[in-house]
């Protein structure tokens, strides 16, 4: 086909939002676009239910996982999509190609809970994909020193943590903003063949 | 487990099951895909692959969307949203409140009839320099 329009097509880039149940996730990506559900149909052995009531259906079935995805119109040609990652353990499978590409991710803490996010941080440690600790400063919960999470957690000293309110537009543009600039400083860019380290 | 008639033809006509309440949403985006999972050429599209509709809604012959007639009212809705904006397959998906999936076989079917063409992303290892990363950043500082 010819191309015949004249509008300029987007170059398209994406960050992921991970972290633990109920951290903020939606709320995050809501704050600085305009929020969507997106739905993939992914395929499930249910395990553990009484034969009486599978009686010659197909243990397999197909199950709707959504996912919270947002758009950020940068420029003319330049989108950013924030994709949030579901929170459940039998949906890793879909963070492979959520990752695929990826320009780097946020991962949302709660102080209350810092385990809950161990999950996300080894996956993009594993991965080699660039993230900035995003700590959700819910009211009530006592404020920790940067360097007491980093410790919990055991990141490297060029993971950038950064206090935040996931309701706060301003708060989130600053992680999204640390989050690229982390990446550049990784050398996301133009490392084609050479698997991406921490400086 | 009573052995009585009514469970013996329950088990029997199987294929009543597959049209309760639970299989419905499941059965329809298959139809919908003609039992197809993947695009002619076998390939997944990208998530953030970016959709684009000839202005014209002609395919390569110079025909009209609205005259092939093996087109889904899904297919045509893709073609004009796409052409109103080009926008990605996840954008797609969310806006026309359709799965994934079934979105990534109905791109693939107008591909492969020419209506629509579609940009692959550009990892971002595959970008020439920082530029364009640090105008992301003065852009959502800019927000
Ligand atoms: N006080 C306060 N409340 C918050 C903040 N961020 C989120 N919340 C609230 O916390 C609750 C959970 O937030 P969500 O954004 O739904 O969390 P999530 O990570 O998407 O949750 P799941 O998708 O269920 O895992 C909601 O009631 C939010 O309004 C915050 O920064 N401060
Ligand atoms: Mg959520």
């Amino acid at each position: 086909m010819t191309p015949t329009r004249t509008d300029p097509v987007p170059l398209a880039l994406k960050l992921l939002v991970a972290g633990g149940f109920g951290v903020g996730k939606t709320t995050l990506v809501g704050a600085v676009s305009e929020i969507r559900p997106l739905r993939t149909e992914e395929t499930l052995t249910e395990a553990g239910r009484p034969v009486d009531d599978l009686a010659g259906v197909e243990a397999k079935r197909t199950t709707t996982v959504a996912m919270d995805f947002g758009r950020i119109t940068l420029r003319d040609d330049l989108v950013l999509y924030l994709f949030g990652t579901p929170g459940q353990d039998r949906f890793w499978f879909l963070w492979d190609e959520l990752a695929q590409g990826a320009l780097g991710a946020v991962v949302l803490a709660d102080t209350r809970r810092l385990a809950d996010c161990f999950a996300a941080v080894d996956y993009f440690e594993r991965r080699g994909i660039a993230f900035t600790l995003a700590v959700n400063c819910f009211d009530g919960a006592d404020r920790y020193p940067e360097s007491d999470v980093r410790d919990a957690l055991d990141l490297d000293p060029g993971v950038p943590v950064v206090m935040c309110d996931a309701r706060e537009r301003e708060s989130v543009k600053h992680v999204l903003v640390s989050v690229v600039e982390h990446a550049i400083a990784t050398g996301v860019v133009g490392h084609r063949d050479t698997p991406q380290t921490l400086a | 487990m009573t052995g009585d008639d009514g469970h013996r033809t329950a088990d029997r006509d199987g294929a009543a099951r597959w049209y309760d309440d639970a299989a419905g949403p499941v059965v329809r985006p298959y139809a919908m895909t003609r039992g197809r999972t993947r695009s002619a050429d076998g390939s997944e599209l990208d998530l953030i692959a970016v959709v684009i509709a000839d202005e014209a809604l002609a395919g390569p012959s110079g025909a009209h969307v609205l005259a092939d007639r093996t087109l889904s009212p899904e297919h045509l809705d893709i073609v004009e949203v796409s052409r109103t904006r080009p926008q990605s397959v996840a954008e797609l998906a969310a806006g026309l409140d359709l799965p994934v999936g079934v979105v990534r076989v109905l791109v693939g079917d107008l591909v492969d009839a020419g209506f629509v063409r579609v940009t692959r992303p550009v990892p971002p290892a595959e970008l020439p320099d920082e530029t364009v990363l640090r105008d992301v950043i003065d852009a959502l500082r800019a927000l």
